[in-house]
């Protein structure tokens, strides 16, 4: 792919990104129309009272509520694709993402803690977050897969793939403890679990922007090298490529974007996972169209299910069943056609 | 085969001297010493477990030794940037195995990697290159293919592609030839010695088959339990004596007029 063509695709995935914001920003109980929603973000970006003829109700709504939900549904979702992308290149496995290292249960577990200990009524001093212990669970199970790995000088995926099934293995359990002591008041931690962008604020946005445009520019940095991690440690090494370094660096970088996408949303799964395979299947497994390409579609995906959720199904279900609701049949249906085509090979 | 045109660079390549490796508490290669200079193709052979790929990864830098000292091209080995080594070799691996539908054009592009600057597209040269690696290698015909629906022959033969495309003053090969048929093998090794005798881009090799090794190189490192049981130019050092030391087995070595190279034929010893 030329620099051109890349420009060019880049632009027109911005262009359908930006349509994509605009009319889900219309929908929802209180319809808004397109123009108007575009003179409320217009008047609240440039400071300008609100022009006549456009209820206040209608402004506070798009502009305090749904946007800084969509947007992060859209950044949420890039993060959670670009972090899976990046997992399974550095696998090998393409059915690898966050859970396979146990990273997405190690963000569990930390919510759970705290949700048990505040149901138990311990008064928590307000850096006990939610959030932030769902983000340390996460950064803390990666550091204990790599000291577990860490025996196998070379860091190979192997050995990364069975401390991480380990882990999560534990970390399950554990899980399943806490829920066990929640008894009746259960319901938060399942709740949680499945994942909900309903309390979306505009800090959020301010976190998350710029952590998902890192992550993606270090994925990007790399990504020629990630490429030829596809053919071997032994033939990546004569290639000059530093495989423990690489492996340390974008695990690190891929757990940081799930470890915060997590912390705002809550548990959403199958994004990490279907996004970056499938388009490997379209697109070819090329790491510098794939990741970017991962973050847009991820992005859309995310915004597609929670616009669906927020807006267009009667009752709200939680956008972690629905992904997978979604995305499940679609797997198995990719899954179908390539046996048919006689490419069991993913 | 005709000796290499260019005899006079007489500087060392590597330098090894007393060098020892073992996994965890099974030791590979004990106090190795050698050198290996310009202007001979080497093959380094020896039974199974005798530590020959060990001694291709510490040549490589992919191994470190846990004692001695391995020096390439008057330099120790580990003060060298890994680009810059990379720019000096390439590695043919057995098994070229890759993960994800990479095209073959793809692969073979990935040799440029140590010469190209991060985000620098391939340029039209380079583009010529590889069409170039491409077309002496045979799989011209390939190249849009996925190289995970291709054979076990056509897989290694893209191996080699992509490490001449990686341009390297010295070619490591692992076996490179051992999981092809007889013509491809030949193919192969005829078309690096090409390139050892007319650019002068110089080959480890290591190798299984005593007959294509004779064939082959220049000069023979024999390794059993991790040491070096004899080394010389091929002609003195294939014997039937040193493939009994080695192999265990009685051989014949004969001069044979129709390979224009000596030939070994064995059996197993008939009273041991």
């Amino acid at each position: 792919m030329n620099d051109r063509s890349a420009s060019t695709t880049l632009l027109q995935l911005t262009a359908v990104l930006v349509c994509a914001v605009a009319l889900a920003a219309t929908l929802g109980f209180l319809k808004v129309s397109i123009p108007d929603v575009l003179s409320i973000l217009f008047a609240r970006l440039t400071q300008q009272p609100l022009p006549a003829g456009i209820d206040p109700i209608a402004a506070t709504v798009v502009a305090d509520i749904r946007m800084p939900r969509i947007l992060a549904a859209v950044l949420v979702g890039g993060m959670l694709g670009v972090s899976g992308a990046i997992f399974q290149a550095i696998l090998l496995n393409p059915l690898a993402d966050s859970y396979t290292l146990g990273i997405s249960t190690g963000a569990a577990f930390g919510a759970s803690l705290v949700i048990v200990l505040q149901i138990f009524g311990l008064v928590l001093p307000p850096v006990v977050s939610v959030p932030i212990f769902a983000f340390g669970g996460a950064i803390g199970t990666l550091a204990l897969v790599l000291y577990l790995a860490s025996g196998d000088r070379r860091l190979s995926s192997t050995s990364l793939i069975l401390a991480g099934v380990i882990v999560a293995a534990i970390l399950s359990a554990a899980i399943g403890f806490l829920k066990f002591l929640a008894d009746e008041q259960v319901g938060i931690i399942i709740f949680w679990l499945m994942g909900s962008l309903s309390g979306a604020s505009w800090q959020n946005i301010l976190l998350l922007t710029p952590t998902a445009l890192l992550g993606v520019l270090v994925a990007l940095f790399y990504s020629r090298d990630l490429n030829i991690m596809a053919t071997g440690d032994r033939a990546a090494t004569s290639l000059g490529v530093h495989t423990v370094r690489l492996r340390t660096t974008l695990l690190t970088t891929g757990t940081l974007l799930t470890a915060l996408a997590v912390s705002v949303s809550g548990i959403i799964g199958f994004v990490g996972l279907i996004v970056p395979h499938m388009l490997r299947h379209m697109v070819g497994p090329d790491n510098r169209r794939l990741i970017p390409l991962s973050f847009f579609t991820g992005g859309l995906l995310l915004l597609f299910a929670d616009t669906l959720t927020r807006a267009i199904l009667p009752v709200e279900v939680p956008i972690g069943v629905l992904t997978a609701l979604l995305g499940g049949p679609f797997f198995c249906i990719l899954f179908k056609k390539r046996q048919k085509d006689g490419t069991t090979a993913f | 085969m005709a000796r290499p045109l260019s005899e006079q660079d007489t500087d060392r390549l590597w330098s090894l001297h007393e060098v020892s490796f073992g996994y965890g508490t099974t030791p590979v290669l004990h106090k190795v010493s050698l050198e290996l200079r310009p202007g001979s193709c080497y093959g380094i052979l020896g039974p199974n477990g005798s530590g020959k790929t060990t001694l291709l990864d510490l040549l490589s830098g992919l191994l470190m030794p846990q004692s001695g000292t391995i020096e390439f091209k008057g330099r120790p080995l580990h003060s060298w940037p890994k680009k810059q080594l990379a720019q000096r070799l390439a590695l043919v691996p057995q098994d070229f195995m890759v993960r994800f539908g990479y095209s073959v054009r793809e692969v073979v592009e990935m040799g440029l990697h140590p010469h190209l600057h991060r985000f620098a597209a391939p340029s039209e040269k380079d583009q010529a290159l590889i069409d170039e690696v491409l077309r002496v290698t045979g799989i011209t015909t390939l190249a849009d293919r996925p190289v995970t629906r291709l054979s076990g022959g056509e897989k290694q033969r893209v191996a080699v592609a992509r490490a001449l495309a990686q341009q390297p003053t010295v070619l490591l090969l692992d076996e490179a030839t051992s999981n092809l048929d007889i013509h491809h093998s030949l193919e192969i090794l005829q078309l690096i010695r090409q390139r050892f005798e007319q650019q002068g881009m110089q080959v480890i090799a290591v190798m299984h088959d005593l007959n294509l090794a004779s064939f082959f190189c220049d000069h023979l490192i024999f390794l059993k339990q991790g040491q070096v049981v004899c080394q010389g130019p091929t002609d003195e050092a294939l014997t039937p004596e040193t493939i009994a030391a080695v192999y265990g087995v009685e051989a014949e070595v004969t001069p044979n007029t129709f390979t224009n190279c000596r030939q070994v034929s064995f059996r197993l010893p008939v009273n041991p």
